[in-house]
């Protein structure tokens, strides 16, 4: 059974911050749960919190008329969920949902973003990392708009 | 050369637009190796290539799996059972089992591509013990869009394969993953210095997913692909399939990395 | 070493215009399907004669780029003229041919009956040095491959070459550029040097068993020295009456690594697409083929036809054609013909007959292509790749 502190020190997106700023962020976290089918959070929702999936998988949906609920994306463990609270208007994009039973950690963004004002050095990390995260993102959906597999595509 | 007749024995649908037909000879037989292909002749409307999904080699009958995008491969995943059509073959380069001895095998298959790689899965299963470790990564559109799901659950259920699949996306009724394939690349369970790469799906994909392996430290002379182009005879007399200084059909369609990634690169070479 | 090889076993003849005539009568009596130039439609074409009588004798070829048309000699020569826009690809591979027959009956058994080669065997009189280089090349393709093609096979196998040897090179010729001509060296049962003097004869080399056993049949009389060095100047002037030239050291190289360079976007702006060169070009092999249902119950049948790499559809997949702009597909013509083709057949493709020069309808001139890609090597076209 690791401490939260142990979950933040081993996981990549936070490899390579210092023991204070690693316990400042653990500050501001905390071990949460969700049921299979439980939502996280909301499209449209206040963006305040962002997740760090432990175990189980986290489904990032919308929904499109006539069509249903689209899945977009899914994270698994190791994954992080959720960047809309670093940036305003601090709203969420997509609604995100536990596929299965989920343990995740939760970090509070409204805290870490007053830490972040008040020291810069670890607002600017945290900045960099975050925007790691989602050039990957973007990467990957950049590929599937290209909708290799679509009609006309071959093998 | 004209094509030997093969009674179609059974036509499976596999998705919405693509079928498997199993074929048993009815006079000469072909025994296709991993990642070659045969002509297909359907009578009086014409002949396309198709990888082998299904080989004798591991005992079975020949299948193919062709997806409807054409008049003759229209015709051809239309063919009932008992029918009759032409095979020629077999044809092209083979998928580098025996290179990849020892070695780590990880197979990236996207889409359709997942067809030609399943004999490479075949036989990797039925010589379990020459490969360190086998890892297949599978790629689809849409759940829908899944070839082989009833193998996919069996070789998932194995514990001497790591199996992993993605679609691009899904409905909320799809637990498993959503995103591309090469997503899949980074936290596979293969040593990338002790790794042979079998990767097949639309050149794009094939593309990305040589670029997330070669992210990861396999090296380009161990990344096999399979090409296509506009493949009419098989035998290297036509001159379709030419790209650059190679036939695909006769120098390919499996091909490594290296050889092909700066043809690649140039637009309508 | 050419002269070395006339002067070896069998010795050369000589034979005078009775001679010609006989030639043509002993293959046909042999059963040979004799096919020579003779006139037709304003042009000197490869079609089956019946006697030497019908060779284009007097006749010359005035070729330039976009320009072909016949002129009378002086003389009464019978191959005073280079390659006209026949090939003998027209007999080895025709335009068209029947491959196979398929019958299926009710029971859905399904038959298939292989075409039979043609009857008679074929007699190519008047083969030029660069045509025997470009029949070698479609050899290669063809026989010397992993797989053979039946029907390229059955019409060469028996095939009786009669070579001529040039002494009237084209305004578009450049074989002595490429290695392959003048003179014929080899792959000829026989071949013809013709010298129009104070009297009308020919040399006759042997290449093979074959030509001998018909030389013999001929009634020559034996060479002079005279006769022989007649027929080697008659070919060593021919080297400086080409009508191009181009650097050929080299070109693979050059080519691959001047992929992307501003001149195929520039020759694409004239070009096109119309494939004449590439029908008339001796050494272009690629072909299509048809699938067609015939009325009759129950048949159907497969046409190999020729293609041309500068359709659209030639690189058709599903999704479209890999080389759908101009540029692409003048690229892949010249890249291949002088490049790839020697990392796929071990040859370059090009024998410097200079057809494609006379027959393109805008001049495009391979040979200044070439040129310029040399003289600009290494630059890159940045607005269309």
């Amino acid at each position: 059974m690791h401490t939260i502190d142990e979950i933040v020190a081993d996981s990549p997106v936070f490899e390579g911050l210092t023991h204070d700023q690693l316990e400042l962020i653990a500050g501001c976290a905390q071990n949460v749960g969700f049921k299979q089918g439980e939502r996280l959070f909301r499209e449209g929702d206040p963006a305040d919190t962002f997740y760090l999936v432990r175990k189980g998988r986290v489904s990032l949906s919308t929904h499109a008329p006539a069509r249903g609920a689209v899945v977009i994306e899914t994270l698994d463990p190791g994954e992080i969920v959720g960047w809309s609270w670093l940036f305003p208007p601090y709203v969420w994009h997509f609604d995100a949902r536990a596929v299965d039973d989920v343990r995740a950690v939760a970090f509070d963004g409204a805290c870490l973003r007053g830490k972040c004002e008040a020291d810069h050095d670890l607002g600017y990390d945290l900045m960099g990392r975050f925007a790691s995260v989602m050039i990957d993102r973007l990467r990957h959906t950049r590929l599937r708009l290209l909708d290799v597999y679509g009609h006309g595509s071959t093998s | 050369m004209t094509p030997v007749p093969y009674r179609v024995v059974s036509r499976a649908p596999e998705t919405a637009d693509t079928s498997t037909l199993l074929l048993e000879p009815l006079g000469a037989s072909i025994v296709p190796r991993p990642g070659q292909f045969n002509m297909l002749y359907a009578f009086g409307v014409g002949e396309v290539p198709i990888s082998t999904s299904a080989g004798p080699d591991i005992g079975g009958s020949l299948g193919h799996t062709i997806r409807d995008v054409g008049a003759v491969s229209h015709a051809l995943v239309r063919t009932e059972p008992g029918a009759v059509i032409g095979v020629r073959g077999p044809y092209g380069t083979t998928w580098p089992l025996e290179e990849a001895r020892g070695c780590d095998l990880v197979i990236v298959a996207g889409g359709i591509g997942l067809a030609p790689l399943r004999p490479a899965v075949y036989h990797a299963l039925a010589h379990r013990d020459e490969f360190a470790s086998v890892c297949v990564l599978v790629g689809a559109r849409t759940p829908a869009d899944l070839l082989f799901v009833r193998e996919l659950e069996d070789w998932r259920g194995r514990f001497d394969v790591e199996l992993d699949v993605t679609v691009d996306n899904a409905g909320e009724d799809w637990h498993g993953r959503v995103g591309v394939v090469t997503q899949l690349i980074p936290r596979a369970p293969f040593d990338p210095e002790n790794t042979v790469a079998l990767v097949c799906g639309p050149e794009v994909m094939m593309t990305f997913t040589a670029r997330a392996l070669l992210a990861r430290g396999v090296p380009k002379e161990r990344i096999a692909i399979s090409m296509e182009r506009n493949m009419q005879c098989g035998l290297g007399h036509c001159g379709h399939c030419q790209l650059g200084p190679v036939l695909i059909c006769r120098d390919g369609p499996v091909f490594w990395y290296d050889a092909m990634e700066r043809l690649m690169e140039v637009r309508g070479l | 070493m050419h002269e070395e090889a006339l002067l070896t076993h069998p010795p050369p003849a000589v034979i005078d215009l009775d001679g010609l005539h006989v030639l043509v009568g002993v293959l046909r009596d042999r059963g040979y399907c004799v096919v020579g130039p003779t006139r037709k439609d304003g042009a000197i074409v490869y079609e089956e004669i019946v006697s030497a009588d019908e060779l284009p004798a007097g006749w010359t070829e005035v070729q330039e780029a976009a320009t072909y048309r016949l002129e009378r000699r002086e003389d009464e020569a019978r191959f005073g003229y280079p390659v006209g826009p026949h090939s003998w690809k027209s007999w080895l591979l025709p335009a068209r041919v029947r491959l196979w027959q398929a019958r299926r009956d009710d029971g859905g058994r399904t038959e298939f009956v292989e075409e039979a080669p043609p009857e008679r065997p074929f007699a190519f009189l008047g083969v030029r040095s660069c045509d025997l280089h470009a029949i070698a090349i479609q050899d290669r393709v063809f026989l010397e491959g992993a797989y053979v093609d039946r029907d390229y096979a059955a019409r060469r196998d028996g095939a009786f070459l009669v070579a001529v040897n040039c002494g009237v090179p084209g305004g578009t010729c450049f074989c002595a550029s490429m290695g392959t001509g003048p003179r014929a060296e080899s792959g000829f049962d026989l071949a013809l040097t013709e010298l129009v003097g104070s009297e009308h004869r020919f040399l006759v080399e042997t290449g093979s068993d074959r030509g001998a056993e018909v030389l013999a049949d001929l009634m020559g009389d034996p060479a002079t020295a005279e006769d022989v060095d007649a027929a080697l100047r008659v070919t060593h002037e021919a080297i400086a009456l080409m009508g191009r030239h181009v650097e050929s050291f080299d070109l693979r190289d050059l080519l691959a690594r001047n992929i992307e360079h501003p001149r195929f976007a520039e020759a694409a702006q004239r070009c096109l697409s119309c494939g004449n060169c590439t029908l008339v070009c001796p050494t272009c092999f690629c072909t299509s083929v048809d699938d067609v249902n015939v009325l009759e119950d129950g048949a159907a049948e497969r046409w190999r036809r020729w293609d041309s790499c500068y359709s659209v559809d030639y690189s058709h997949i599903h999704g479209g054609s890999v080389r759908p702009s101009s540029r692409a597909r003048y690229r892949q013509w010249l890249t291949h013909k002088f490049g790839t083709w020697i990392d796929q057949f071990g040859t370059s493709g090009c024998v410097g007959c200079g057809r494609c020069i006379t027959w393109c309808p805008v001049g495009i001139d391979v040979t200044e292509e070439l040129t310029a890609i040399r003289a600009a090597d290494g630059e890159v076209d940045h607005a269309h790749n």
